[in-house]
């Protein structure tokens, strides 16, 4: 028999596990020792490790920088982005490579809305492998791959980790739009061909991106879709610091007359 | 123009023959088994292609999911058109082109403001026409997702350079498509006029379903 047969033992229990630390979890209140210079603690907004296989969602408001970072070098981390005020503008991943005439996001990319808009900028990148072609695995690719693709499995997929994810902010299965995955490369071949570059990369390699609206983000994190080893996923770091609101002299606002626009049209929404 | 040339190989009888008009949008209901066979009647005019389960319309081609699993951007004769949660939507069983896009998405007044400029934004564009077709038939702006464009070029630099650029159909080229499901089909018939997709002047295009 239990020991925890009465309620008072039961809470006894739940209270003792208080002050547990694992690998991946959120840190409340945030708290970071390796911000970068000119941001103090008093800023933070989000600190957590997700764990492999795991996911979160956030809102952050504009101006706002996140930083993620591939702890030990394999994490996958599958984006979705929606304007929080109007989640039915959300990234349009087509939008954001032509209109950029680049298929590879890196330092100084948008990720563009299906309005026009900057949704979020890469302010800095030293990982510059990212995807926008491959989206994310699902039940059925897990499947294939794994035997088993389901949430409650040991092989969880990125577009359920996703749905739940979009869910805890009210939305749902046509809100699961095609995504970028961070952190796990492709280039295309001449021919058309997906060529993957999946790593495993250097532990710690990062990413900031700086919220241009007030955005709803959802990161899951799962092996890449067309990773073949088995099972192979690291945990991600989250970390987001309140910043300010692009300048009008920003070097990534001004690089090229599209990414001008797509300011511009930002703006037109805050004036 | 040879009307009946363009039935040339379809397998069946042909239960529905219809000209879309420049510009406009078209929504059809395909059923498992069909083939649905999209002509480019007057050569190069991009066909913006959308699919959605008919039984379940929250599961709908994936331009992703498809790319994954052939490990190629292109589409071309035995690509299958993936759902977003992986299952097979229609087979591209023939096509007279060499290969079809997946990722230059659909124009919209919105990217156009991005692409060309603000003096853009009265002029007709693909999302417009997505919206039109899907909101009669209950679906909205959330719905609209990565589609197929049948007869347009974008091609990958090897430094990551990409462009919607002169397209390598012709008139009277065809692509022929078999429903693996019961599918919706909803199609804009690109209107765009500031880059070479529909060599600057949108035509007809016409679709023939047989069963």
């Amino acid at each position: 028999m239990s020991a925890l047969a009465d309620p008072t033992a039961a809470r006894e229990h739940a209270r003792a596990m208080a002050g547990t630390v694992v690998e991946a979890m959120p840190i409340l209140p945030p708290r970071a020792d390796d911000l970068p210079a000119g941001v103090t603690g008093e800023d933070l907004l989000w600190e957590e490790t997700i764990a492999a296989g795991g996911y979160a969602s956030r809102a952050l408001p504009r101006g706002s920088r996140l930083r993620l970072i591939d702890l030990r070098g394999d994490a996958c981390a599958s984006l979705l982005v929606f304007n929080a005020a109007m989640p039915t503008e959300r990234l349009n991943i087509a939008d954001t490579v032509k209109v950029q005439w680049d298929a590879y996001p890196a330092a100084g990319s948008l990720l563009l809305s299906d309005m026009g808009r900057v949704l979020v900028s890469f302010e800095q990148d030293d990982a510059a492998t990212h995807d926008a072609f491959c989206g994310a695995s699902n039940a059925a690719s897990n499947s294939v791959h794994y035997g088993d693709g389901s949430n409650s499995g040991s092989h969880p997929n990125a577009r359920d980790r996703l749905l739940l994810g979009a869910a805890k902010h009210g939305l749902s299965r046509r809100d699961v739009h095609p995504c970028i995955n961070l952190f796990k490369g492709v280039r295309i071949g001449a021919d058309g061909s997906v060529i993957p570059n999946l790593g495993p990369f250097a532990p710690g390699r990062s990413l900031i991106l700086r919220a241009e609206m007030d955005v709803i983000l959802v990161i899951a994190n799962c092996p890449h879709v067309v990773d073949p080893r088995p099972w192979s996923v690291t945990p991600l770091r989250a970390t987001a610091w309140r910043g300010p609101i692009t300048a009008e002299s920003d070097p990534i606002r001004t690089a090229t007359p599209e990414r001008l626009r797509a300011f511009l049209n930002t703006e037109d929404l805050y004036r | 123009m040879e009307q009946t040339a363009h039935l040339d190989g379809l397998p069946g009888r042909v239960i529905h023959d219809e000209m879309v008009p420049a510009r406009a949008p078209w929504l059809h209901r395909v059923k498992a088994g069909e083939t649905l066979r999209v002509v480019d009647v007057e050569g190069n005019q991009a066909v913006d292609f959308l699919l959605y389960a008919t039984a379940d319309d929250a599961e709908r081609f994936s331009a992703q999911d498809t790319i994954a699993a052939q490990a190629n951007i292109f589409l071309r004769t035995g690509s299958t058109l993936l759902s977003n949660e992986g299952r097979p939507m229609m087979t591209i069983v023939a096509t007279s082109v060499d290969y079809h896009d997946m990722i230059g998405g659909a124009c919209s007044c919105e990217s156009n403001s991005l692409r060309y400029g603000h003096h853009t934004k009265s002029q007709h564009a693909c999302v417009d026409n997505f919206l039109e077709a899907n909101l009669r038939d209950g679906r909205g702006k959330r719905d609209i997702v990565s589609n197929v464009n049948f007869f347009m070029n974008v091609p990958v630099e090897a430094d990551g350079t990409l462009g919607i650029v002169d397209g390598i159909s012709a008139p009277g080229l065809t692509v022929d498509l078999r429903a693996e499901m019961d599918v919706t089909v909803v199609v804009s018939n690109c209107p765009q006029i500031n880059n070479p997709c529909n060599g600057f002047n949108p035509t007809p295009v016409r679709m023939i379903v047989a069963a």
